[in-house]
């Protein structure tokens, strides 16, 4: 992020207001927007991928081009319009690909249900949906305090890509989409999550890049790797808890 | 409960801790009735394996008597008695559908850390450093094991603990290690180091075929049994003024068809290469002595294979590329992938083809242990094989 990201962010921050602890904030793996990754050749979305220079690009070439989005009766001229101000031509972008050896329904099922993310995603509280495409999400802050927000799914095609972002107030702005694909000759499936956000500065953000932890690339990547262990082993592997030869005083590491 | 942890280097104590519990759905509680100390225990003790903690509880091959199931677990009754592989895997990834259990997605909790040096992560193993891990080990009166639904095998009325301990680990280990080779009839393989693994990689060779097996160590007692147990030709390589001539006299001037380094990155040696390597060791330029890989790699056969079961764990200095290319050699090495081979190697136990009972030389109690593990590493009273009875 460049020094101009961060004053911008402030700025809509401050708008937004600061100490109201409900945001739209999205950690690691959930947050977002749709269809970063065009899931087919030939998809009218490919010219934009994650080529594209910037956020901007990124939400116009979603939210322009997705059949299945004008189908949300959502009006993405404008959202589209409204974010890229926002945002700017920075961000925080993180990516991850991971392979899952099982069906690609099974393992869309399991994401497209966002009540199970929790499960694989230790930052979140809770993920309760509303209706059909409105979520509302809890996550962990720091003094056992709590930062929520609303998403909205918008773009949903089943086995190929589930897509969502925050609502247009949000805090902290930020899209991203999971895309499934059949992994070649045996090897399952790959599920490539890309996240774009822009956390703002001030306490708020403080309490963002908690959640996120130093880097949200690494984030990203446990709540993927927790994602492929349930699905996989059906459970996480933990030595959580125990028996060792160290003292209570003595660290214990994770 | 009481169980030998590591508290540095040449430094395990048996600590009263906590009891094991289940912590996963997919868990079992095994009562341990015997488990032994290993070869790879020593690199531990030695300071050799990074990530260890103090408080650490070692073991990873061992044997007992289920006490506690998690809810998953559907195919062990309480009272069972099994063996556990010392790699922990999950079965259900595409590593361990393939038989590369040691190579697990999904049974490592330090994945991350692990990655952060390998690139990708190994499978969790039991007692053996927080970047294979950092699982409880089973030098222990109880010990956790995850996955017990896929990992663990029942063994079949009338085999004693010691007939069948060696599952865990060393057998399979030993007969990876000639598997590696791909044995052809009238072969001959060239073994280095006759611990526990060198015999069971001379026997397994004999199993799978070879003509010949020719051991190499300095140590007496472990050359006669290799000689007189596992049927070997004989080098005691401190003897030897020039180990490649000898290699090559015996083999009628083509080298052994196949190598085995059953050391690893402690070698012992004599020569420049280990001067240098001893030298760089202690100036933290290089972390493991390759002395034998080098050996192992110089003396083999054109055409041949160089499989390493002997243990390495980070960077390896003046590596004959060059020689191993100019003889187009074949590289294979790795963790065990134990479960492959329990139930054959269950098997051939009990039809009588092998007794893995040879290499014990001493049984402990557990409290025994840590003069266990001094007596192991300096090699002293004809130690090969210590098995504990908690
Ligand atoms: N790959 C695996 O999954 C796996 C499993 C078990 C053990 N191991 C490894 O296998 C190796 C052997 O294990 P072990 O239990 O037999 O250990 P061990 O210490 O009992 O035996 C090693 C033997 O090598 C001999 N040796 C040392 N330097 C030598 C040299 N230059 N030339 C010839 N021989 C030499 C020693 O005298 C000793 O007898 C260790 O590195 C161990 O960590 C690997
Ligand atoms: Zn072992
Ligand atoms: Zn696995």
């Amino acid at each position: 992020m460049t020094t101009n990201s961060t004053e911008s962010t402030k700025a809509s921050v401050n708008i937004a207001g600061t100490e109201r602890w409900v945001t739209a904030f999205v950690g690691g793996g959930l947050a977002t927007y749709g269809l970063l990754r065009s899931p087919a050749p030939g998809n009218a979305l490919s010219g934009y991928a994650m080529t594209a220079a910037g956020l901007y690009l990124i939400f116009r070439g979603a939210t322009g081009h997705c059949p299945a989005y004008s189908a949300l009766g959502v009006n993405p001229a404008i959202e589209a319009e409204e974010t890229s101000q926002k945002l700017g031509d920075v961000g925080i972008k993180v990516t991850h690909a991971v392979s899952i050896q099982k069906p690609i329904g099974e393992l869309y099922a399991y994401w497209r249900d966002f009540t199970n993310l929790p499960h694989i995603m230790d930052h979140l509280n809770s993920v309760t949906v509303q209706d059909g495409t409105k979520s509302h999400w809890v996550a962990k802050a720091p003094l056992g305090r709590t930062v929520e927000w609303d998403a909205e799914l918008i773009n949903d095609e089943p086995n190929k890509v589930i897509a969502w972002k925050s609502l247009p107030d949000a805090d902290v702005i930020n899209a991203g989409a999971v895309t499934f694909k059949t992994a070649t000759q045996g090897r399952g499936t790959e599920v490539r999550v890309e996240i774009s956000y822009a956390p703002p500065a001030g306490k708020l953000g403080a309490i963002i890049a908690h959640i996120l932890g130093e880097d949200p690339k690494k984030q990203l990547d446990d709540d993927l790797r927790h994602f492929k262990q349930m699905m996989e082993a059906g459970e996480r592997p933990t030595t959580e808890g125990q028996a060792s030869g160290r003292g209570p005083d003595k660290d214990q590491v994770k | 409960m009481k169980a030998l942890c590591w508290y540095g280097k040449n430094d395990v104590q048996v600590s009263t801790v906590p009891d094991s519990t289940i912590l996963n759905p997919r868990d079992a509680i095994i009562k341990v009735t015997s488990t032994a100390i290993c070869g790879s225990d020593l690199h531990l003790y030695n300071g050799f394996i990074p990530s260890m903690e103090k408080g650490d509880i070692l073991g990873h091959e061992f044997m007992g008597e289920v006490v506690a199931l998690g809810s998953a677990v559907k195919n062990l009754s309480i009272g069972d008695r099994v063996v556990v592989p010392f790699g922990i895997a999950c079965g259900n990834c595409y590593y361990c559908q393939h038989d590369q259990w040691a190579l697990c997605d999904n049974s490592n909790p330090n994945a991350l850390m692990a990655e952060e040096l390998y690139g990708y992560a190994p499978s969790g193993l039991y007692g053996y450093s927080h970047l294979y891990g950092g699982y409880a080990g089973g030098q222990a009166e109880y010990a956790r094991v995850p996955f017990a639904d896929i990992g663990p095998i029942k063994v079949p009325e009338g085999l004693t603990d010691d007939q069948v301990l060696f599952l865990t680990d060393i057998f399979p280990t030993g007969y990876q290690a000639a598997d590696n080779c791909g044995i052809k009839p009238g072969d001959t393989v060239a073994v280095w180091g006759c611990g526990p693994v060198g015999q069971f990689a001379i026997q397994s060779a004999y199993l799978l075929g070879a003509e010949r097996v020719i051991a190499m160590d300095h140590i007496a007692e472990r050359l006669a049994m290799a000689r007189d147990k596992s049927h070997a030709d004989i080098v005691n390589y401190e003897e030897q003024d020039n180990l490649f001539e000898t290699l090559k006299e015996m083999t009628g001037g083509r080298g052994p068809d196949h190598c085995i380094d059953a050391v690893g990155l402690e070698a012992h040696g004599t020569g420049l290469g280990n001067i240098y390597d001893k030298t760089k060791e202690l100036a933290r330029l290089a972390s493991d002595r390759s002395n034998v890989l080098r050996q192992a790699i110089q003396c083999c056969g054109k055409g041949g294979t160089v499989s390493i079961p002997g243990v390495y764990g980070g960077f390896l200095d003046k590596f004959p590329m060059g020689v191993a290319f100019a003889k187009g050699l074949t590289l294979k090495m790795g963790q065990t992938h134990t479960q492959k081979y329990l139930a054959p190697l269950m098997e051939r136990i009990q039809k009588g083809d092998i007794d893995p009972t040879f290499v014990i030389s001493h049984h402990m109690t557990l409290d025994e242990a840590p003069a266990g593990y001094k007596m192991f590493k300096e090699k002293t009273d004809s130690c090969t094989k210590i098995v504990l009875k908690p």
